[in-house]
């Protein structure tokens, strides 16, 4: 049994300026025990597809199940399995760190929580803020209680919608060894994130969605072994021969040209010196994920 | 699903408590103030005046209709204050992702709203002991009307939580239909002291039976049968709760 089946979900907002469909027909499913990244721009479909896994919104058509408890049907069954982190940084103000992870075992039905709650506040770094009122943290110290509140109920499924937008260092560390070690001893998780170097570091299967259509869907690995290999970077202040601007990315000074073998490198390197392009800091590397996701969601635009 | 799940439901209710309580100063201290300020200025300059009912000072008449309308006002702002105020914040999602059903959301709001009214009305119950003679005539009306008058306007107020999407619609909601409706049911007043047309027209207030009704607790006569009190405001929280029910279920405006 998968433990998220996505069955062509579709999502149609009806506005006043027509009707956007922010989900098409997505389907996938992630297996128990996987640690799965859904990537996209903004705009993508990702948190609707989370919502309407959490409860939070409904689906137009198609259907979600979790651990073979459907999302609406056999709703109760299904949240208990699930842990979300939103993706807003929300919180009562009314109590403080402990009271606000008691109140929410509570919605799920755990009593006397407190050995495990001690133990999130532990790995959460967040052991001497147990007392504290939820207003006097900071922004990193709530995202923390909210990873804690969607831990409370010891869910096999764990959902994180970027959990680590605005986060510092530290925490992303702190959040990313927790996670990572309840995926170790058996939990699933799904994260989507901006940060595509996590996602090629953590996640084993990725999914990408673009203007609400699944576009990529594999292990990371294989998406990374699939498209272009290597990658020409270097700097410089002058502009760029037509023919190599048209497919670099560009940012700042920095210059990333996609090459598939040396031969193309060579040429690349030719085109730039009869152009009397000069070139700092020149280094030929592997396409990393990043790379591809931009080629994936550029593949679309062209098309 | 089918049947009736209240899982959950009690730590939603304890939470609804604690929220208004570690806030009591103004959500307990400042309604028992206001409805003691009534009754001292309007006791005070109607005492000698007015008798609405029959032997009885118009202080000790004017307590049974203050005591209930802090009961309603406060059982009304409790479940309403607390829903706008989460979906306005966005903390409403820590609720919205649990396994709690339509029921268990209803019972806890509307419980802790029953709570909130009933200890607001006892406070100003307390208070005014000290400025006009207490009468329990038939005590029973006065604890049944509390609670379903304060249960119909938890209801009430999960509905208006549901439906306002901002603070001033909420201020709305209450300066424009709770405010004249619990003024204009007869706390300040017996109804058959206006003219007739303002007599019937009192009578399709809801408002009108439940101090009616709670009034009759304490003196033992009332404008109209308690029975047909008890049958329209039991019909009323009936109704009402319904509605709230069913926008829970289809979750209004709260599951997009």
């Amino acid at each position: 049994m998968p433990a998220v089946r996505f069955q062509n979900v579709s999502k149609v907002y009806q506005g006043t300026r027509g009707t956007l469909r922010a989900l098409d027909d997505v389907s996938f499913q992630i297996e128990q025990g996987e640690f799965f990244g859904l990537l996209g721009p903004n705009g993508a479909g990702k948190t609707t597809l989370i919502s309407i896994l959490a409860g939070l919104a409904r689906a137009s058509g198609g259907s979600i199940s979790v651990l073979g408890h459907d999302v609406v049907s056999d709703y109760a069954a299904a949240r208990k399995v699930l842990g979300i982190v939103p993706q807003e940084l929300v919180f009562d103000p009314f109590f403080n760190v402990r009271e606000t992870l008691r109140i929410q075992s509570g919605y799920y039905g755990v009593k006397n929580n407190d050995a495990w709650i001690d133990e999130l506040l532990a790995n959460l770094g967040l052991a001497d803020k147990a007392g504290a009122n939820m207003r006097q943290l900071s922004g990193g110290m709530k995202r923390r209680v909210l990873v804690a509140q969607a831990l409370v109920h010891r869910p096999p499924v764990i959902v994180l919608d970027e959990p680590t937008a605005g986060v510092d260092v530290e925490l992303r560390q702190t959040l990313w060894q927790f996670v990572s070690r309840l995926n170790r001893e058996g939990h699933t998780v799904l994260l989507t994130t901006h940060y595509l170097e996590e996602a090629e570091a953590l996640c084993g299967r990725i999914g990408m969605l673009k203007l609400g259509k699944l576009v990529a869907l594999d292990k990371t690995s294989a998406l990374l072994a699939g498209r272009a290999s290597t990658m020409l970077r270097f700097k410089t202040d002058q502009p760029l021969p037509a023919e190599i601007a048209a497919h670099a990315r560009i940012t700042g000074r920095i210059v990333q040209v996609k090459a598939h073998d040396a031969a193309e490198v060579e040429a690349m390197l030719a085109t730039l010196r009869s152009a009397g392009v000069k070139v700092e800091d020149l280094e030929i590397g592997r396409a990393d994920l990043e790379d591809v996701f931009l080629e994936i969601m550029q593949e679309g635009a062209a098309a | 699903m089918s049947g009736i799940s209240l899982e959950g439901a009690r730590p939603l209710f304890r939470k609804e408590i604690l929220r208004f309580w570690k806030v009591a100063f103004q959500t307990v201290a400042a309604p028992v103030l206001t409805a003691v300020l009534y009754l001292l200025i309007f006791g005070h300059v109607l005492d000698k005046h007015v008798e609405a009912l029959p032997g009885v000072g118009y202080t000790s008449f004017l307590v049974p209709g203050l005591v209930m309308m802090s009961v309603l006002q406060n059982a009304f702002a409790n479940s309403s204050s607390s829903l706008v105020q989460s979906k306005i914040t966005g903390n409403l999602v820590f609720l919205l992702v649990t396994p709690l059903s339509h029921w268990a959301w209803f019972v806890a709001y509307v419980g802790a709203s029953v709570v909130r009214g009933l200890v607001v009305g006892s406070g100003v119950l307390l208070v005014t002991v000290w400025f006009a003679p207490l009468r329990l005539a038939e005590p029973w009306w006065i604890v049944i009307f509390a609670a379903l008058g304060a249960g119909m306007m938890g209801s009430l107020g999960l509905i208006a939580g549901l439906w306002a999407e901002k603070f001033d619609q909420m201020a709305a909601f209450q300066n424009f239909i709770i405010m004249p409706m619990t003024f204009l049911s007869g706390v300040f007043y017996s109804v058959h002291s206006l003219p007739g047309a303002w007599q019937a027209v009192s009578h399709l207030n809801p408002f009108f039976y439940m101090i009616d009704g709670f009034r009759r607790g304490f003196f033992g006569v009332s404008d109209v049968s308690p029975l047909v009190s008890l049958c329209v405001v039991g019909a009323g929280f009936v109704v009402v709760s319904a509605v709230a029910l069913r926008l829970l279920a289809i979750g209004y405006k709260i599951r997009h």
